[in-house]
This record gives structure tokens, sequence and C-alpha cells, in this order.
């Protein structure tokens, strides 16, 4: 109740202050509207919103596949660990828009580049959330696995996973605002469609109305993933120790 | 012969490079249908031989044969059930190839009836064992290794569920390696028991325990206290 109200507030402090302002510098929500629902018509919105969830969820699943692997790899194996950590940190300090452009240059103005230049902004973290749920598996669970002969797959599935999945769901919550926010970066430096493709257009116009009209559309479908998706993953994958807690009160 | 164990050796790393010997000559075997308690006081070794015997523990001197291609369980002195899984599932993904109705029978056998889709953290520590127990005996096991199943229990619900062991081993018939630091225990459940002495242990005394076990009358139970309280003092 108090999360909608203070939602409320927003867009009546957005209200209040489009009257006071000059609608080329602060345009009012409903003209906002307006133009989203004239764009959604032309279908020229959701061509744009398409491209860029497109690129986000390719990705998305790339950074966290391989990155869920090499971390867990680089948690579970020393010598795996030796070799990939100096990549790690120079992945991890390296700024997203050096390997953007960097991703650009080589491989020129094209789909793989800009997947590609995303995917390696969230692929270091993706790592190091794996790897700390590797190291923080439990052995006395392995060798219980090891003295019931559990099959390979039995032990990913009932003994890994399930410890690995807290760790995971968090990486992809912190991984997926990450993605989303570069792709648009990706968008407005390189790409002739999506969302941030239109919000460059809308900036060499100095529109706010169409900047606006496709950035919010955007931010409610990441912000509609991350709470009918994301978070209710998070809790149920963690739903073993809430019983546990709720037991002990 | 269904278990052989001939450990010459075998050390743990102590601090500053100094290895500690906790076994060393030891020898002891169980023929298939025996139960087989080791007996020794605690911190001798007892759970170092069964982590070798579960093939947890390569690093020794020495040979165990186990039973050739063999099914084995453990029932761990914490009984480490997956908390993420129910009861059952826990007993079902162990042993997949027990039936519904085996695993049914076994949960209500066990008292765990009621708790079959609780997840392990509501479970109290002797219903967790008894879960773990369910586990071990629903894959059938041809070898059976118990690390001290009844300790931290409080001394009437450790009776009750020795008991029921007791009966669960009989009834299958399973070859059983149990350790524990308690006499009463190990008579109540094994065939034979195996004194161990301080380390570097090895077995001291070998005692058979007269079977049925229920027909033991108290003279016998006496004597054979007698004489395990004499090979432990002797070392």
């Amino acid at each position: 109740m108090i999360r909608l109200a203070s939602f409320a507030s927003i867009l009546l402090l957005w209200f209040a202050l489009a009257q006071v302002f000059d609608p080329r510098h602060l345009p009012d929500p409903l003209s906002v509207m307006e133009l989203a629902f004239s764009e959604a018509d032309s279908g020229a919105l959701f061509e744009h919103l398409g491209a860029t969830l497109a690129r986000v969820a390719a990705a998305f699943t790339l950074a966290m596949g391989l990155g869920s692997a090499l971390g867990y790899l680089m948690g579970r194996n020393r010598l795996a660990n030796d070799i990939l950590d100096p990549w790690l940190v120079v992945l991890l300090n390296l700024p997203a828009l050096v390997v953007i452009v960097l991703a650009y240059l080589w491989a020129g103005l094209n789909e793989a580049a800009a997947v590609g230049a995303v995917a390696l902004n969230k692929l270091p973290g993706a790592m190091v959330f794996a790897r700390e749920g590797a190291r923080a598996q439990d052995p006395s669970y392995d060798e219980m696995a090891r003295v019931f002969r559990f099959s390979r797959q039995a032990r990913l599935r009932h003994v890994v996973l399930p410890q690995l999945a807290p760790y995971l769901a968090a990486s992809a919550r912190a991984g997926l605002s990450l993605v989303w926010k570069i792709v648009l970066v990706v968008e407005l430096l390189g790409r002739p469609n999506g969302v941030g493709f239109k919000i460059n257009l809308a900036f060499q116009l100095f529109d706010l109305r169409l900047l606006l009209a496709y950035a919010l559309p955007f931010v409610a479908i990441m912000l509609a993933v991350e709470l009918l998706l994301a978070q209710p993953f998070e809790s149920y994958v963690s739903r073993w120790r809430l019983d546990a807690a709720r037991h002990r009160h | 012969m269904l278990l052989d164990i001939a450990i010459d050796a075998k050390d743990h790393p102590g601090g500053a490079g100094r290895a500690r010997r906790v076994l060393q000559g030891l020898r002891l075997s169980l023929e298939k249908h025996q139960a087989g308690a080791v007996l020794g006081p605690s911190g001798c070794g007892k759970t170092t031989l069964l982590r070798i015997v579960a093939g947890l523990d390569h690093d020794y001197a020495g040979h165990v044969a186990t039973p050739a291609g063999g099914r084995l369980a453990m029932v761990f002195q914490e009984p480490r059930l997956l908390p993420w899984r129910s009861v059952q599932d826990n007993i079902r993904i162990a042993a997949p190839l027990a039936s519904v109705t085996e695993i049914d029978a076994l949960l209500a056998d066990l008292g765990l009836g009621g708790h079959a889709d609780q997840f392990p953290s509501r479970l109290s520590l002797g219903l967790a064992r008894r879960a773990a127990l369910a586990r071990a005996l629903a894959i059938k096991p041809d070898l059976l290794l118990l690390d001290e199943p009844f300790v931290s229990l409080d001394a009437a619900l450790a009776l009750a569920l020795r008991e029921r062991v007791a009966r669960l081993i009989d009834e299958t018939g399973v070859t059983t390696l149990l350790v524990t630091h308690d006499l009463s225990e190990a008579i109540g459940i094994a065939d034979r028991i195996f004194v161990l002495c301080k380390p570097p242990a090895r077995v001291v005394a070998t005692l058979d325990v007269a079977t049925p076990r229920r027909l033991m009358t108290d003279a016998a139970r006496q004597e054979l206290t007698e004489r395990a309280q004499a090979a432990l003092a002797a070392e």
C-alpha cells in the first residue's frame, strides 16, 4: 500500500513539475502516454522493444550460462581458478564503454558484436557469484552422495544445484539489471533499432516526449520481469530456508 | 567373508608437520548377515575406520575388501539429510529403485509416517536420525555402516531407537558395522564386538554376543560386560 502511494507520488510530482517547466524540458505524463500509444498503434514501439528485449535475453543467457559454468569450475578446481582469476580481474575492471567500442571496432557494427559486448560485461559478475556458490558447497553432502553412489545427474540436481541456486538467483537479478542498462548503450552506439536507438534519435532531436515514450515502457517491462520472475524464483529456491526459519520462531 | 579389513597404518596430519598415528595393525572381518560393533574410547579412530570402509578416505596403508559391486549405506553421526528436499524425497533420491510402498512401509516402521512431506529442518535430532536410517535401509544395502547412531539422544529415546534398529537389522539380515563408545549399545545390536584400544588403535578383543539377544540371560550379559571392560582397561 505504502509502495503504491509512493509510486503515485512520483507521478503526481512529475505532473506538478510539468505544469511549471517548458514542455520541451519536461513534457507532462499524459502527452508522453499519448505518444507511447500512437507509437504502439503504428507497431514501432513493439518493434523496438522487441529488438531490445531479444538482445537482453541473448546477452543474459550467454553471460549467465558461460559465466556460471566457468565460475563453478573456478570454485571447485584450484588450477582453473589460478588460470582464470587474472582474466576475471581484468574483466571486472574493464569499463563497459571500452568493451563496447572495442567490440564494434574489431567485429564491426553487427548484432554479434552488440550481444557479445553486453554479455562480456555481465560475464565476470556471473563468474564471481558462481565461484562463491561453489566454494560454499557443504562437503558433508558430497560425501553422503558418494557413499550412496548418487548418479552424476542426481548429484547435480539434488546436491549441487540446490546449494548453488541462491547464488544463481542473486546473480540473475544483479545480471538482469546490469544487462538491460548496457543494452541501451550498445544500441545507442551502433544499432539501427531498439530502445537505445530511439533514445539516441530523441537526443539528436531534443525530443523528451519521444525519449520518455520509449524509455518508460521498457523500464516497466524490466520491472515486471524483476517482480514477476526474478524475485519469485529467488524465494522459490530458498523456500526450505524460510521454512526452517519460520519453524524456529 | 563379506567385509575384510586389514589396516597396517593410518595417520592423521597433526599440527606443525607431525602426523599422529590413529590406526595400526587393525584387523577385523564380518561374515554375511553378521552385525559387528566396533567399541572403543572416544577419539580412538572409530569414525576414521568407518570412513575408510565407506571409501571416503583412501589415505592409509593396508587393504579393505567390501562386497564387489555391492551397495553400501551409511548413517552418519549428523544425519546429513538434504535440507532442501522433503524426508521422503531424501529417501527416494538415495534409493531410486525402491518402490513407493517400500518407502512408505519403512517410514511407517520407523515412526516417520506423519513427517514424510516435511523438510528435515523441521525434525528433531531423533526423527532426523530415523530418517537417515530409513534412507540407508531403503537402498537394501549389502553393508550398513552406523556411526554412533544414538549419540546425543536422551536415554529413553536412544534405547527405543536402538531396539527398533536391532529389530530391523535382524529382520532384513543386513550385514552391519556399528561404531560406538557405548557397550550396552554394542550388545544391543551386534553379534560380535571388536574392542579397540587407545590410538594407535587395533582390535584388542573380539567378543561374541549370544544370539538371539532377546534370550540373553542377565548373567551372560554381565559376563560379557566384564570381559569388554577388562579388554578396554587392559590397554
